[in-house]
């Protein structure tokens, strides 16, 4: 893989009449791409309310809300948001797979 | 059979599988030695990454540091949140491009030798620090259990680590690492839910932490609470007031999580991009049993020592020196266990002596005249199975764990330190041509020399050394993350940028840490004192990371826009990072 890329880098040529052999980029690769950077931000933000909002800075609001002995944010903080990332990071390989097919992306 | 028999069998064995796996893993080529061939599967290599990421120290002692209370759940989430990072914003892209390693990456897109130097000498900083921390832990467990000295235990793990890694590179490491994920996990949950069902009746430690205490009937916490504020503790479950420090700390080990060079390379190991994002998650999954059982252990093991103290209650009087348990007497050998009879009435007061509201009232009118006993954190692990009495093979395979996640550690730190000088040193700068078969030698070689050095370090270990936290982890968020983020997200970046962002990074990060804890981690050559009113804005030096990250990227972002736009090819390289359907496969 390590080669291939360096082959293809090396066999791009420098100069030439019809453009300079770069393939440009397609609608549909902007399309794919956008999507990508709509799931993530979808992760992230999901990622950040879970761990810096419920488990740290929200906390105090959440003091009401008992969960066996503790309140959510002590729950959040000490299991809940490990099993939120965890559900992200599957979450996003399933919409990242479906989409790679979709576009017709796969290595 | 006495307990040394068994624990001597428990480790012998795991080594003899590791040596079985040492022989059967040769590595044949470079691809072989720096990737596994690119041919491990994706739920192997999420074993293999969660054994590389837990290390010795958070084998024995997170759980120490999580029974401090809410506070520390920082490193709970700080430790597993980072793979989300990984996930969404740098493994997949990083398989896609397909590098042998870290300074690969940002050698080949930004096209630059100076920045692959610089990036190689940023992994071996962070990647040092942490390898000493994994040396000494191995050394550590070996002693706590053999009954041979620490100097003579690290010797035995380098040698162990030696065996694997030079013979089989990458592929040697990732299924010893395997099979080391598979000890360490046993020995680390089999415990814990053995203290769950004896206090909660929970079998799951991490529903038994949220059930209820079962010799009061009380939820667990709540009892917790009662017990810690009886002794003049803060509230285990107590909110903190700089939430402003705990949020940038949280931030810092996450996004260095994400930017260490021995996690990142794992992805490199799995045949495609679609393996790599399922990879990550497999990952967590077998990174998480670990972490959500931590806090079950850690609450319940603090509870279950201040019970022995105080065998009826906090209320009434504490434990009778001499009538002290076996496995106390055991640990007090150790030196992990202290007791000083202050008031001289013969029995064993725990408690906050720091807390002078306490000390002047309920202390001194019960006729205590300091805190007795001194406990290192750790022996909520390590005494674990002596407390519950737990059957002695148990107790032989928490020695053979503790073992496997120094070696993991250690062996996945040395891969990344000596494939980057092999491979980026030596190949890609100084001797560029080198053959195949002489590149697999000099990696070999990097693999001794790197063995040797941090053995070296681990016997005579630097000021630094203690520094893990500060310095790997910060050094991993400002400098490698946002450098290869930037490489795929902003396909403006050029290398200037990178170059002026990794320094930058460090520059903050690094100057930051020495102005607090001193100048190389010299004692006294320190700016400020290392207390929180001398923090600029609240921020600690261990959660200055992401301040050096935001940095980074400011400074790699401005610079790049004041000098040129990365050439054509450059920018095609990002396109295939972005688009791997739309290759040159079918244009050329």
């Amino acid at each position: 893989m390590s080669n291939e890329v360096t082959e293809r880098v090396m066999a791009s040529p420098k100069t030439g009449q019809n453009g300079n052999g770069l393939r440009e980029i397609t609608e549909r690769d902007e399309a794919y791409w956008a999507a990508n950077l709509r799931l993530i931000m979808f992760c992230i933000s999901i990622w950040a309310l879970v761990s810096y909002g419920f488990g740290i800075l929200l906390r105090p609001l959440l003091m009401g809300i008992n969960v066996g002995g503790a309140d959510l944010g002590f729950w959040f903080a000490q299991q809940g948001s490990i099993l939120t990332f965890l559900a992200l990071v599957f979450f996003y390989s399933w919409r990242m797979n479906e989409l790679d097919k979709k576009f017709g992306m796969e290595d | 059979m006495s307990q040394f028999v068994i624990n001597f069998i428990f480790v012998l064995g795991t080594f003899a599988v590791y040596t079985g796996i040492a022989v059967w893993a040769r590595a044949r080529s470079t691809r072989e030695f720096y990737i596994a061939g690119g041919e491990v599967h994706p739920v192997l290599n999420g074993m293999a990454t969660a054994a590389d990421w837990l290390s010795a120290a958070s084998f024995i002692s997170v759980a120490g540091l999580i029974s401090v209370g809410y506070v520390n759940s920082a490193f709970i989430m700080g430790w597993t949140g980072g793979y989300v990072l990984l996930a969404t914003l740098l493994a997949p892209y990083l398989r896609r491009f397909g590098t042998y390693t870290v300074p690969d990456f940002v050698g080949k897109r930004y096209v630059s030798k100076s920045a692959r130097v610089i990036a190689v000498i940023c992994l071996i900083v962070i990647s040092l620090t942490y390898v000493i921390g994994q040396m000494t832990g191995a050394g550590v467990a070996f002693a706590r259990f053999l009954e041979v000295s620490v100097e003579a235990g690290l010797i035995i793990s380098a040698a162990v680590v030696f065996l694997y890694a030079v013979l089989g590179g990458m592929k040697g490491v990732t299924y010893t690492q395997v099979a080391q994920y598979v000890v360490l996990i046993l020995a680390f949950t089999i415990p814990a839910i053995y203290l769950s069902l004896m206090m909660t009746g929970h079998f799951l430690p991490q529903t038994g932490l949220f059930g209820k205490h079962a010799a009061s009937g009380m939820p667990l916490l709540q009892k917790l609470d009662q017990v810690v504020r009886d002794l003049g503790f803060q509230d285990y479950t107590a909110d903190v007031s700089n939430k402003w420090n705990m949020f940038l700390f949280t931030l810092t080990l996450m996004v260095g999580t994400a930017g260490l060079p021995h996690i990142i390379i794992r992805f490199f190991t799995v045949p495609n991009i679609r393996d790599a994002r399922w990879s990550a998650g497999w990952a967590l999954t077998f990174i998480a049993l670990f972490y959500t059982t931590v806090p079950g252990l850690a609450a319940m093991s603090r509870l279950n020592l201040l019970e022995t103290v105080y065998p009826d209650g906090t209320d009434q009087p504490s434990l009778v020196y001499e009538e002290r348990p076996e496995w106390f007497k055991n640990w007090e050998i150790t030196g992990l266990l202290k007791f000083e009879d202050k008031n001289g009435d013969g029995r064993i007061q725990f408690y906050n002596a720091a807390n002078e509201t306490f000390a002047s009232t309920t202390a001194a009118e019960r006729g205590w005249t300091g805190n007795e006993l001194t406990v290192n954190n750790d022996i909520l692990v390590l005494a674990l199975p002596e407390i519950a009495n737990m059957p002695m093979w148990l107790i032989g395979l928490m020695a053979a764990g503790g073992i496997a996640a120094a070696l993991s550690t250690a062996s996945g730190l040395l891969l990344a330190i000596s494939s980057a000088v092999s491979h980026d040193l030596l190949k890609n700068t100084l001797l560029p041509d080198l053959s195949d078969k002489q590149e697999m030698l000099y990696a070999r070689l990097s693999m001794v020399g790197a063995i040797f050095v941090a053995t070296w370090l681990g016997l005579n270990p630097p000021g630094f050394a203690a520094q893990t936290v500060a310095l790997a982890f910060g050094m991993a968020a400002a400098t490698l993350f946002p450098t290869i983020a930037q490489g795929i997200f902003n396909k403006r970046m050029n290398s200037k940028g990178a170059i002026a962002g990794m320094l930058a990074g460090a520059f903050v990060t690094v100057g930051y840490i020495f102005m607090y804890l001193g100048f190389f981690f010299i004692p006294d050559t320190n700016v400020f004192p290392n207390t929180p009113e001398h923090w600029i804005l609240g921020i600690s030096p261990l959660s200055v990371g992401v301040i050096g990250a935001i940095t980074n990227f400011i400074v790699g972002t401005l610079v790049s826009l004041a000098t040129e736009e990365p050439t054509a090819e450059i920018q095609d390289m990002v396109r295939r990072v972005r688009y791997p359907g739309s290759t040159g496969r079918s244009a050329t």
